[in-house]
């Protein structure tokens, strides 16, 4: 697949975090290429979601690189990943629970002058005709993932898939390059979940690199074109869902062998 | 009769100044979520430095620079988005319970600075002869009240609009999300610290502009107008109106300023003489009473969003 793809939008290199004396990730490396759907599992413990938060910022790396187009970005600070091209949803949904979905998904634009305190008593016009543009985007995103009907309502009434679709259009507001889904199909209702799996091929297909962690091994079959295994912080093993299915160290990994 | 009416835009006033004081802490804690237990601390901060700089030269104090009225309001906002936005960068890290004992010390070491630093706020003696708007009229108490009252409403119609405008904007939308789930918003491209010190910096600009009201309104500030008794006094405006709605803000501190004043009077009616000066901590109990009362009736106060929340939940 390397060879195929020989763009790597992002790339993590020895990347390793202790916490105290635990080693959560221990030398990590990965890269995400271009355009494809990858999946990142293993047994519990293994420090896959360690992993997804040192990608995603809101934990500061031991030591190791991480290069996002490119470009090193493992000493800069969370807030600054998805003007880079990179979002993050979260193994439990957090939705803005008292904000509506337009509202929700209205936070997540990038470069609003509005979201700046004086424009808001100077650039009335501009701020207006961002937030319209903005309203219209948002509305297209929710027909997306077939949420438009609750759009004036409050997140709180959604249920646990719903939240994760909201979670998926609100990165979308942000135009990312780059989505890692932290256990997108855990807790959701089967009929949601071939939802779910059907956007995320139609987002992917719309050009968007997907990393996702998932335990859901029928949903890493369907979609993924790539699988990483990790276990004990570290890289156990690489190939397509079946090769990794089907490789013994997986097999004991999984069943808890004498590691 | 006219006296009674001037005794009623006398009251407005002060209850309106309040209003003013309550916005500042509801953009703060209604639509922030922080728990800024310091509100004496920076309306006191507001009203000296309007003093200072508006009354005329005094002996044995630092300023009585003798500008207008306005150049006071607009510093003593300016002072206090600094000072207030100070304080929210040194407690950037602390949430909930902790951040409240921080303002709280911020507080009561504003206070104490207002009371020990004679040379800059004339201690215990406080600031006398701040000018007042209208201040020629101040032989014809009626008139005067009413058109004190008049500048005080202008100014509280204002702040409300300014923050109300604020509310609706994308900016008062981060503040928002900010205080649903602060992880999520970063996540999405805020940034906790600039918006947590910008709450901070303008709640505390419209709390500091209150003081400055007020201190300009009376004519005269002494240390103990700055006790935690605001503070107290202005959060249980905050959650009777409902937190959250700056209609609230306003409703909630004219409400809570009537039933103050209230047992103010009427404890003062039935109270024997010798026993006057305890009787006034009644007011304290008597506004508890009336908090427990709607927090049972009507969790979310007057016009506040219904939704369950707590104080710790930063």
């Amino acid at each position: 697949m390397a060879q195929t793809h020989p763009d790597p939008v992002l790339q993590a290199t020895d990347v390793t975090k202790r916490f105290g004396g635990v080693v959560a990730v221990n030398g990590m490396s990965l890269a995400v290429h271009r355009g494809e759907i990858l999946g990142l599992i293993g047994p519990n413990g293994a420090g896959k979601t360690t992993m997804f938060d040192l990608l995603a910022g809101s934990v500061a790396v031991s030591s190791g690189s991480i290069r996002l187009n490119g470009v090193e970005v493992a000493g800069s600070p969370a807030h600054r990943r998805i003007a880079q091209g990179l979002g993050r949803t979260f193994q439990i949904p957090r939705p803005f629970a008292g904000l509506t979905l337009v509202e929700n998904l209205l936070i997540a634009r990038q470069h609003q002058t509005g979201e700046r305190l004086w424009p808001n008593f100077a650039a009335w016009r501009r701020i207006a005709a961002e937030e319209r543009a903005a309203r219209d985007k948002a509305r297209g995103l929710l027909d997306l993932v077939r949420l438009s009907h609750l759009a004036g309502e409050p997140a709180s009434v959604l249920s646990g898939g719903q939240r994760k679709l909201l979670e998926l259009a609100r990165l979308l507001m942000a135009d990312p390059q780059v989505i890692l889904l932290d256990e997108p199909a855990a807790g959701v209702n089967p009929s949601l979940l071939e939802v779910i799996i059907d956007r995320i091929r139609a987002i992917n297909a719309g050009g968007v690199t997907f990393l996702l962690i998932e335990h859901n091994i029928d949903m890493v079959t369907r979609l993924c074109h790539r699988v990483i295994v990790m276990a004990q912080g570290a890289r156990l093993a690489e190939g397509t869902a079946a090769e990794v299915a089907r490789d013994p160290r997986v097999i004991e990994a999984y069943l808890g062998g004498a590691g | 009769m006219i006296d009674l009416l001037g005794y009623a835009a006398f009251f407005l006033s002060t209850a309106l100044i309040f209003a003013i004081i309550t916005l500042g802490l509801n953009l703060q804690w209604g639509q922030t979520g922080l728990f800024n237990v310091g509100v004496a601390g920076f309306v006191a901060i507001g009203a000296y430095t309007s003093a200072l700089l508006t009354t005329p030269e005094t002996a044995g104090r630092l300023g009585g620079f003798g500008l207008p009225i306005l150049a006071g309001w607009v510093a003593a906002m300016a002072v206090t988005a600094l000072v207030a936005g100070i304080t929210g960068y040194v407690t950037l890290r602390l949430k909930a319970d902790y951040l409240a004992i921080s303002t709280f010390g911020v507080a009561v070491v504003t206070q104490l600075v207002a009371l020990n630093a004679r040379g800059l706020t004339g201690g215990p003696f406080g600031v006398a002869f701040i000018p007042r708007p209208f201040g020629a009229l101040a032989d014809r108490p009626a008139l005067f009240n009413f058109t004190s009252c008049g500048v005080v409403l202008a100014v509280t119609v204002l702040t409300y609009l300014a923050l109300e405008h604020l509310t609706r904007s994308p900016w008062g939308r981060v503040l928002r999300a900010l205080r649903e789930d602060e992880r999520a918003a970063v996540s999405l491209g805020k940034s906790a610290r600039s918006y947590r010190i910008q709450a901070f910096a303008v709640g505390g600009a419209v709390m500091g502009l209150a003081g400055a009201v007020q201190a300009h309104l009376i004519g005269f500030i002494a240390p103990d107008n700055y006790v935690p008794t605001l503070t107290f006094q202005v959060w249980a405006m905050l959650m009777a109106g409902g937190s959250g709605s700056n209609r609230g803000a306003v409703a909630g501190a004219l409400v809570v300023w009537a039933v103050w004043v209230g047992a103010g009077a009427l404890s003062a009616a039935l109270v024997p003489q010798a026993f006057q000066a305890r009787a006034a901590a009644l007011q304290i109990v008597v506004i508890g009473v009336m908090l427990c009362v709607i927090l049972l009736w009507r969790p979310q106060g007057f016009f506040g969003p219904r939704r369950r929340r707590t104080p710790g939940g930063g």
